[in-house]
């Protein structure tokens, strides 16, 4: 470019920059309307009482106050949230590396198992969860007649308040197909001659797995790790559609224990239509994803290992 | 001798442990479909006959009686062709403005555009119900479609990684040809994106098709409800009512679910490459 003129090399620059503006100009608005405007919005209202009927009543920090004091419904389910995201995560993570270990032995049919594998977790979510009501249905469900095979008295699943948690939880691990691919997608990418160099070495198959494997797939782990917490301190559909009883705002039970964060936060809004309150829970909800998420990168640093040997933020 | 037993007893391990997960996986998807053809009985009869005597193919048109599901199935249509011609055109023209020109601001607004990935939709909510309350679009189809018109960070990622790829000698040598940005983007970039534009309609098919939070919230008339909130609306109908028709639920179930197995298994390479795209990105 040394032959243009400055001036022209400016004018270029100009129109350069102007036309960039206006090819990402729809996304600059839909953030100004969709994302950066309702932030703002949404913090202003936290702070407010207001149902949309009548005009908003500023009311300083007392929703904040409510929820932090005098509101037993958010312990519940922040307890509710908790006891999800710490077994569903665990063991969501582990069991989408078990398969994608499994599924990166070089034998037949590798593609027919990877398949079956993936594809509940490419579905109709609201489908799944009436699918598995009636597999949890405590007299004729597929589980509890199987469970009678060998011998067991299956629970109540979902009518019990005891079992309706581990019920969710044992419903997500059926989708563990996405996280599955990505751990699979890194395997692959591990170069080969690692694996014979460390077999030269006489080094065990367990030992090529933790010095070698785990290592070097730890940012696929890390990023199923942080998509997963993120997604179950959100999990709503499935509490929402499995344990509504025909009334509506019966959503939660039974006795709330499915009421999670985001499903008692939508009640709140949409059925209660508390507007200033339930966005003062958005607000708790984002903090508390916020931490644990800036927790996990920190945490990260000691463990995962990315190739070009500088650690990120 | 003793190293090769040894070594068939562990692939034959290795295909018990595959077949018996195989079998987990596939079990409740065949549960869904033998349920979806008994009778009322017949899904209470124990033991369960997973092959039924005769087949209720009934199920399937009942189940489809109960409520207007040509109504929903059009709704959806509607709606999901919408939010992908939305997506494509504007996610691919943000992409382009993002990995072909160059002008200051642009790594920060794309980290900007990145960022908002991770922001939960929960903080959202409730102002955009507001503003589209507001607008009087609510009950309408309008708080589903029109934001799709405004890119998407994830594709916006996801085509822009793609674009990276291809070559700059092609923007330049259509410049000195005095072809215009827009033109370049159209008659070069996009004809040449068409593998990533299809993991991207792919992806925003499932995600429209099988949305419910957005149409739950927004969408309050029964005919205007599309067929993820219509299954629901079925499910509260049946199981408030007596005995639950759990034949005539798995049936309409079924069918929903229909169009995502056939694309899952159309366009399996394409939710793989996305999938993978997204996972680099951690």
């Amino acid at each position: 470019m040394n032959w243009l003129k400055p001036k022209q090399t400016k004018a270029k620059l100009l129109s350069e920059t102007i036309q960039g503006y206006l090819f990402i100009s729809p996304w600059l608005i839909g953030f100004l309307i969709f994302a950066a405007g309702p932030i703002v919005f949404s913090l202003i209202m936290s702070f407010t009482r207001w149902s949309l009927l009548s005009s908003p009543q500023w009311i300083g920090l007392n929703n904040y106050a409510e929820i932090l004091l005098d509101d037993p419904l958010v312990y519940k389910s922040l307890w509710n949230t908790a006891y999800y995201v710490l077994f569903s995560v665990p063991l969501g993570v582990g069991f989408s590396l078990a398969l994608a270990m499994l599924l990166n032995q070089k034998l037949k049919g590798m593609r027919f198992f990877r398949t079956i594998y993936f594809l509940p977790s490419v579905t109709n979510l609201v489908a799944i969860s009436i699918l598995w009501m009636w597999i949890f249905n405590p007299e004729f469900g597929l589980l509890n007649r199987v469970l009678a095979m060998i011998g067991i008295e299956g629970p109540l699943w979902l009518q019990s308040e005891v079992w309706s948690k581990p019920a969710l939880i044992l419903m997500s691990l059926w989708g563990v197909g996405g996280g599955m691919i990505i751990n699979l997608a890194a395997l692959q990418g591990i170069p080969q001659e690692l694996y014979e160099a460390a077999e030269i070495d006489g080094a065990p198959s367990w030992r090529r797995t933790i010095h070698i494997t785990l290592p070097l797939i730890s940012p696929a782990i890390f990023f199923n790790l942080v998509m997963n917490v993120i997604g179950s301190f959100q999990v709503f559909t499935q509490a929402f559609v499995m344990t509504a009883t025909a009334a509506q705002g019966q959503e939660g039970g039974p006795n709330n224990s499915t009421l999670f964060f985001v499903l008692y936060l939508y009640k709140k809004a949409f059925q209660q239509f508390k507007m200033g309150y339930a966005s003062a829970l958005a607000w708790v909800l984002f903090v508390i994803i916020l931490i644990f998420t800036l927790i996990q990168f920190r945490l990260s640093k000691r463990w995962v290992y990315y190739e070009s040997g500088e650690t990120r933020n | 001798m003793l190293k090769t037993t040894l070594k068939y007893s562990k692939i034959g391990l290795a295909y018990l442990v595959l077949i018996t997960l195989a079998m987990t996986f596939i079990t409740p998807l065949l549960w869904m479909v033998s349920s979806s053809l008994h009778s009322l009985d017949g899904v209470f009869e124990v033991p369960f006959q997973w092959i039924p005597e005769k087949l209720h193919w009934h199920n399937y048109t009942d189940a489809m009686t109960l409520l207007p599901f040509g109504r929903f199935l059009l709704n959806t249509i509607v709606i999901t062709v919408s939010v992908i011609i939305g997506t494509v055109f504007s996610s691919s023209l943000v992409a382009y403005g993002f990995s072909r020109l160059r002008f200051p601001g642009r790594d920060k607004l794309f980290g900007l555009c990145v960022a908002t990935m991770l922001l939960p939709g929960q903080v959202t909510i409730i102002p955009l119900y507001v503003l589209f309350a507001k607008l009087g679009w609510v009950d309408t189809f309008l708080p589903l479609i029109v934001p799709a018109f405004f890119g998407s960070p994830f594709y916006i990622f996801l085509l822009r990684q793609f674009f990276l790829s291809i070559p700059k000698e092609f923007d330049e040598a259509a410049l000195i040809d005095g072809a215009s940005r827009f033109r370049i983007y159209w008659n070069i970039i996009l004809p040449m994106a068409r593998p990533a534009i299809a993991t991207v309609v792919v992806f925003s098919f499932i995600g429209s098709w099988n949305d419910f939070f957005n149409p739950l919230i927004y969408i309050n008339s029964f005919e205007k409800a599309t067929l993820t909130l219509g299954l629901n609306l079925l499910k509260t109908q049946i199981i408030g009512s007596g005995v639950t028709q759990w034949h005539l639920i798995m049936a309409a179930s079924v069918l929903v679910l229909i169009p995502n197995i056939v694309i899952f298994f159309l366009a399996q390479r394409h939710f793989l490459k996305g999938i993978n795209v997204g996972g680099l990105k951690g």
